[in-house]
């Protein structure tokens, strides 16, 4: 173990273009970098359309990254991919996607939808290693081994999460992106998935990378932020200093957005808008500006005089 | 138990005594059980619920538009409605074949706003034309006089560039734009209710919270009764007078939007208000409703709500709660509300949250 903390997940000047047709080209993401450390939950947010999802998707290679480097756990997986860096990845990186309802085979029972990850990488020995393995997962996430004989319809939506994580984390991964995992969901369910990816990262050292328009379960399971606005993070920081002190006029507009269960104050309060065109804020030319040590910004710096006082 | 206040106001809709079962393969399914509710003119009523409680099922009925293998077992749902003549009438809608409340009704008087603007859009007709659709339909204007109207209506619900708009496809445009598109459509007729069957869900926060303050700044101009279906309370305190709280078909606790936020009384409504995320928490764990909601396949005995509930008490499980009337408008179903009954208290950590929320609500007032 090395002494300084170093990054499980490094994304520099990552872009993700795709062709729409010769003349026009969608930059989904358009040059962003960061970092996520070994244990830590990393949130990254946004509007639809900024690219968040598109940058969970070229991490874990659904997508193949137009230029950029992503370093994982050490291994270049950009570009090209080498065997051993595929098998790195695969076995390494989990994802667990947005619907319950559409992300499970609905031909394939419970029990084989688990272990399908283990029986590609041939992660066991014998057959009852396969279903101790299995059934140890089931428990962690709270369904009894009884119902693994079940198909994913015979589920509520927050049982069919649950699976969906349990799939996930059945391979022991270092890194599990969540892309929007708890927005099908209701309120009451979404806390008890919360609670469950928190004991599990608490028990197993699990790193996240949790996208999701939510601020206010974002604040609740990250350690940092990144805010992301039309393929670029226009704000990076702790969760505190993201909500304590947002300096990007996006952010602000963001967490102005976030609606409180207090009836009297939310009826009184206005959201903010933002306009990128109005504000004729450049994202192109701007360079990152440093506030702390882990807090940065997206702005030029006439830009960033206006902003931070 | 109607206050002098409330008399004054008109009565739009009023609920009573409303039980919906299905028929499924695997049985009866009793989905919604003695519900009691009152709209009154622009007043807007927000019904809470997780998935499967029933808050749809009950505004399905009122649009006629309940599927088929539903059957309204009781009840009534009395209509008061200004014809065109400018007389008062009301109607029974559970008396009307579904077919008369879609003709008469639905979309008229009665409009919706569905979940999910993708969805409830035609994909193959201009945004125009699906605005102009009910108002040819229902109130026989003219082509000429429709497109006028429609372009009128785009501009009002915040589109820019309305002329444009109008010839474009809903793929041509944002889901908040459509969603926009939508909430044009179902005031076009100048509808009496208007009901919002999670708006904004599929929506993002920034464009929510536009879409909300569009519907209100809508309904305070044209004075017309609006109904929230939403399971984020966030949205409900933006928006709500007036808060039911649905739980497995039954409406459990009911009041104005302060009762129900300031003084909760059901255990069920106080688990809704602990799990919502709060920004300043600074606790790592969520609260969570233990177990999850009955299998209405079977039959309820006592509260449906008692298995899941640490402050049950024995009767809970025996006979089901009338509604106990706690002051003011608010109404709750459930046997703490009992003068015989041992003191409940409110959750602490709930208890400090409200306390704060209070302070913070004196500023505003």
């Amino acid at each position: 173990m090395s002494e300084i903390k170093q990054p499980l997940l490094r994304v520099e000047n990552l872009k993700q273009y795709f062709r729409v047709s010769k003349s026009f080209t969608t930059k989904a993401v358009d040059g962003i970098s960061f970092e996520i450390y070994e244990g830590e939950t990393y949130g990254l947010v946004g509007e639809s359309g900024s690219g968040k999802s598109t940058t969970g998707r070229s991490i874990i290679r659904l997508y193949n990254p137009t230029a950029g480097k992503i370093i994982f756990d050490g291994v270049d997986i950009s570009g090209k991919l080498t065997k051993e860096a595929e098998k790195h990845l695969r076995t390494n990186m989990q994802m667990i996607f947005q619907d319950p309802m559409a992300c499970l085979n609905p031909r394939k029972k419970v029990k084989e939808i688990i272990a399908q990850g283990l029986l590609i990488h041939h992660k066991f020995e014998t057959k009852e290693q396969l279903n101790d393995k299995v059934n140890r997962i089931l428990d962690k996430v709270g369904l009894s081994a009884e119902q693994a004989t079940r198909f994913p319809h015979q589920f509520s939506g927050g049982q069919r999460q649950r699976i969906g994580i349990a799939r996930a984390l059945v391979m022991n991964p270092k890194l599990v992106i969540a892309d929007e995992c708890i927005s099908a969901l209701d309120v009451s369910i979404q806390a008890q998935v919360v609670n469950l990816m928190r004991d599990i990262q608490d028990e197993l050292g699990t790193t996240y990378l949790f996208i999701a328009h939510d601020l206010s379960m974002v604040k609740y399971i990250s350690d940092r932020i990144g805010v992301m606005h039309l393929g670029h993070i226009v704000e990076t920081g702790t969760t505190d200093e993201i909500f304590q002190n947002p300096i990007h006029p996006y952010t602000k507009a963001l967490l102005s957005a976030i609606p409180h269960p207090n009836p009297v104050v939310e009826k009184a309060r206005i959201a903010l808008t933002y306009d990128k065109e109005k504000e004729g804020v450049d994202y192109v030319s701007a360079v990152q500006h440093k506030i702390t040590d882990t807090h940065f910004v997206l702005a030029t710096d006439e830009d960033f005089k206006n902003w931070y006082k | 138990m109607e206050t002098v206040k409330k008399e004054k106001k008109d009565r739009v809709l009023s609920i009573r005594n409303l039980n919906i079962s299905f028929k499924t393969a695997y049985g009866v399914v009793k989905a919604i059980r003695g519900v009691r509710l009152d709209l009154f003119k622009g007043e807007t009523i927000a019904i809470v619920g997780e998935s499967g409680s029933g808050k749809s099922v009950t505004v399905k009925t009122i649009l006629g538009i309940l599927d088929s293998n539903g059957i309204i077992d009781d009840g009534s749902i009395i209509f008061n409605y200004t014809d065109e003549n400018g007389e008062k009438q009301s109607v029974d809608l559970v008396q009307m074949s579904q077919k008369e409340i879609r003709y008469q009704f639905c979309g008229k008087r009665i409009a919706m706003v569905f979940q999910d603007p993708m969805t409830s859009l035609d994909p193959t007709m201009t945004v125009g034309k699906q605005i102009m659709q009910p108002m040819i339909y229902h109130l026989n204007l003219s082509k000429k006089e429709a497109k006028l109207k429609a372009i009128e209506l785009l501009d009002e619900v915040g589109i820019d560039q309305p002329e444009k708009r109008f010839k474009q496809y809903p793929h041509e445009l944002s889901g908040g734009m459509r969603q926009r598109v939508v909430i044009a459509i179902a005031l076009s007729c100048n509808p009496e209710i208007l009901i919002c069957d999670e708006p904004t869900t599929a929506l993002d926060v920034t464009i929510q919270a536009k879409i909300l303050e569009l519907i209100k700044s809508i309904q305070k101009k044209n004075n017309i009764s609006v109904i929230y279906i939403t399971h984020d309370l966030g949205v409900v305190a933006k928006v709500a007078d007036y808060v039911a709280v649905m739980y497995a078909g039954r409406i459990i606790e009911k009041g104005n939007i302060n009762e129900i936020f300031y003084d909760p009384r059901h255990p069920y409504t106080w688990g809704l208000l602990s799990s919502m995320p709060d920004t300043d928490t600074k606790s790592r764990r969520l609260f969570t409703i233990p177990g999850s909601p009955p299998n209405l396949l079977e039959k309820i005995k006592g509260d449906a709500f008692a298995v899941r509930n640490p402050y049950a008490l024995n009767i809970d499980f025996k006979e089901e709660p009338p509604m106990y009337d706690v002051g003011g408008q608010h109404r709750v179903a459930s046997w703490l509300c009992d003068p015989r009954a041992p003191k409940a208290e409110i959750p602490v950590d709930l208890k400090e949250r409200i306390e704060k929320m209070k302070k913070e609500a004196t500023v505003y007032e």
